[in-house]
């Protein structure tokens, strides 16, 4: 009797074990789902309506007038109009030459800090990545705000500059390329070291003194060792740099000049001022195309990472 | 450029073979903080000799091996190799490359690649380097290999790697940290004997670094055995084992059996000691330095030098202990057995297997007869 009921228990919690693994391989698609998927579709949705003085200002996807019979609405004029119109292509074309230009110099700054970090003694590398990671404590908005006092004509810097003589007129950054350049350095900064310094502090020093010890000077180690297996903390780097720079809107917007064309301050414009939602979206819809190339780049190249260590 | 040292010749600056040292360690010490790591050592290396410094974890030895590489500058002291002082040089402008403890090797690079970096770095050739590296690989018996990634690699073949990548360059000194440390012990001994093998063949000096006393005594022309950041004593296997100078050396390397006790007597070329356990005393041959009628002094036998047997041995022997066998350990080659004294100490004898059905057995509890002859016992400096 015993030896006919005891399978069933264990089936049961063979089940029970199932469904726990297939609900946690479950939750991060449950998870896309609901805060990537749908509001992609939403936005995707928006992209093909069109503008009606109404709450909410476009026209519906489905209609189902009265006495007829289910209709679909939709029309393709907001891309048009974006392939049309040069603004978009030129705002787009820049948007991706400031991120790119913004994430080389992130780069050139961030790399000698990452480096320095992981070169620091063990003892004080906590309280380093602490410190790195120490801005977002307060608000990323406030923080552009700070730099509008640092680089304006009357600001911080010119006052330093002129004082110690080395100008005798204001530098004009504020407003300018420029400004945004040091604002998306500045903001994304941590998103570059951090990945370079996880990297570089793995890296075996007695890696760099095989070098010296077969023939090669510090500095062409670096280049020849150090750089290579940094690779996959520059890529990471990059990509993370990369990415949100692009559609940036805040850092334009703030220190910007009224020329710094860039999506992200286009998408606003749309929104916000014209309150034309439909082309708002389609151009949200674009930079999310014009983005999965690069995204799809460096999820391969994560996956590959992943491969290799283990 | 080769300077030769000036102090040519007396007996100090010669190493054995007679010529004068090719690497002169003098008087070398490094201090991290208030750690002593090598202590004022000072070392003759002959050319093509294959030097080993042994001695337990922490002694020092890695710390003298980095000065040697140049990671590490001397506190104090000078190091010369073949007659240049190479203290002005940097680590990529020395002739001495290093087999790391770790092995090193550049993991984004092939075999083939690691070998041939020393090579690229010096601008040889490429049809040269192609050449040198082939022949490295071949020495190491890796040729088939070469286009393989270190990750891709067991832990002898990376051995091997990096074996082949600190000789392809040819240096005057060759730097071995615990070569054989990460291997298996099968495969460690059988290696033991291709370095010593390759040694040969590429006639470079070789310095090795090991903590295993089977290791340096197989491998080595000689030995230092080093203790705190000092050297104990420098000789070569046998007489390391045969005549240690302290119970430092005499425990470190194989097993002893030490009595202490009191010379009596020097008698022509042997020294008499009384020892409680030896009815009619100890003897043993008289050493330069000592000890004068009255010392206290360590006297030490290697286990397989003192005779056992069942039978008493005559009234007046030297050399003879009585006690109780209180265990056997059959090793195969060899049987140990731990014999308990009359006034409780333990001596421990061993003896060849030479016949299959163990000879006249000698069981446990039995009461046996232990001696030895003059020549095997050794005085030290306690
Ligand atoms: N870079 C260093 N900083 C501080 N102490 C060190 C350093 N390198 C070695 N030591 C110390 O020097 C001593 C000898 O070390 P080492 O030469 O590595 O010994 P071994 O190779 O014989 O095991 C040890 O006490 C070690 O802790
Ligand atoms: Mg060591």
């Amino acid at each position: 009797m015993n030896a006919k009921h005891e399978p069933k228990p264990r089936r049961q919690r063979a089940g029970r074990g199932l469904l726990r693994r297939g609900s946690v391989i479950a939750s991060p698609y449950l998870w896309l789902l609901f805060f990537f998927l749908v509001p992609f579709v939403i936005v995707l949705k928006i992209s093909v309506a069109e503008v009606q003085l109404a709450i909410p200002p476009y026209t519906p996807l489905f209609d189902w007038p009265e006495g007829g019979s289910l209709e679909l609405f939709a029309v393709g004029d907001n891309y048009l109009l974006l392939i049309e119109d040069s603004l978009y292509i030129r705002a787009y074309a820049n948007s991706l030459k400031i991120a790119a230009i913004s994430t080389a110099l992130a780069l050139l700054v961030g790399f000698p800090i990452a480096y320095a970090m992981a070169r620091a003694p063990r003892a004080w590398q906590a309280t380093l990545v602490m410190m790195v990671i120490l801005p977002f404590w307060t608000s990323f908005l406030i923080r552009v705000y700070a730099w509008i006092g640092i680089l304006k004509n009357e600001g911080m810097l010119n006052g330093v500059l002129r004082w110690i003589g080395v100008i005798d007129r204001p530098l004009i950054i504020l407003n300018t390329d420029i400004a945004v350049y040091i604002g998306i350095v500045y903001s994304y900064l941590p998103f570059m070291v951090l990945p370079l310094y996880a990297n570089l502090v793995r890296m075996d020093r007695s890696l760099l003194e095989a070098a010296a010890d077969l023939g090669c000077r510090p500095a062409g180690a670096f280049w020849k060792i150090t750089v290579p297996l940094a690779r996959p903390g520059i890529v990471a780097g990059c990509f993370l740099v990369f990415i949100p720079a692009v559609g940036e809107f805040v850092i334009p917007d703030l220190l910007g000049g009224s020329g710094t064309l860039m999506i992200g301050r286009i998408l606003w414009t749309e929104f916000f001022s014209n309150r034309d939602w439909p082309v708002a979206s389609a151009v949200a819809v674009i930079l999310l195309l014009v983005l999965i190339v690069p995204i799809v780049l460096f999820q391969r190249h994560q996956q590959r990472q992943r491969e290799a260590d283990a | 450029m080769s300077r030769r040292p000036e102090h040519a010749g007396g007996e100090e600056s010669t190493a054995p073979g007679g010529e004068a040292a090719f690497l002169r360690i003098e008087g070398v010490s490094k201090s991290f903080g208030n750690v002593t790591a090598v202590d004022n050592v000072s070392l003759d290396i002959a050319r093509g000799e294959f030097f080993a410094l042994l001695g337990p974890s922490g002694c020092g030895k890695t710390t003298l091996l980095r000065m040697l590489a140049g990671f590490e500058n001397p506190s104090a002291g000078a190091l010369l190799l073949d007659g240049v002082d190479l203290a002005a040089l940097p680590p990529y402008r020395r002739p001495v490359n290093m087999m790391f403890q770790s092995y090193a090797l550049f993991p984004h690079m092939s075999v083939a690649g690691n070998v041939a970096f020393g090579l690229r770095q010096d601008r040889v050739p490429r049809a040269e380097i192609a050449a040198r590296v082939a022949d490295a690989l071949a020495l190491v018996e890796l040729s088939p290999l070469a286009r393989r990634k270190p990750h891709q690699l067991s832990g002898g073949q990376r051995q091997r790697v990096a074996l082949a990548r600190s000789l392809v360059k040819r240096p005057k000194l060759l730097l071995l940290d615990e070569p054989l440390a990460a291997l298996d012990k099968k495969l460690r001994e059988q290696t033991q004997f291709e370095l010593m093998a390759i040694q040969q063949r590429v006639g470079i000096t070789f310095v090795i670094v090991t903590h295993d006393q089977d290791e340096a005594m197989t491998v080595a022309d000689r030995i230092a055995v080093m203790e705190e950041g000092r050297i104990a004593q420098v000789d070569t296997p046998s007489a390391i084992y045969e005549a240690p100078r302290s119970r430092y050396v005499a425990e470190f390397i194989g097993d002893v059996n030490i009595f202490e006790g009191r010379a009596s007597a020097v008698n022509g070329g042997d020294v008499l000691v009384e020892q409680a356990d030896a009815p009619d005393g100890l003897a043993a041959p008289a050493r330069a330095d000592g000890p004068a009628a009255g010392d206290a002094v360590l006297l030490a036998v290697r286990p397989e030098k003192i005779e056992i047997a069942p039978e008493p041995l005559p009234p007046g022997t030297m050399n003879a202990m009585a006690g109780e066998v209180t265990e056997i350990a059959y090793l195969g080659s060899v049987s140990t057995y731990r014999v308990r004294l009359d006034s409780g100490r333990t001596v421990v004898s061993t003896h060849t297997n030479r016949l299959r059905d163990g000879g006249a057995a000698i069981d446990r509890g039995a009461r046996v007869h232990l001696s030895w002859p003059v020549e095997a016992s050794i005085l030290l400096r306690s």
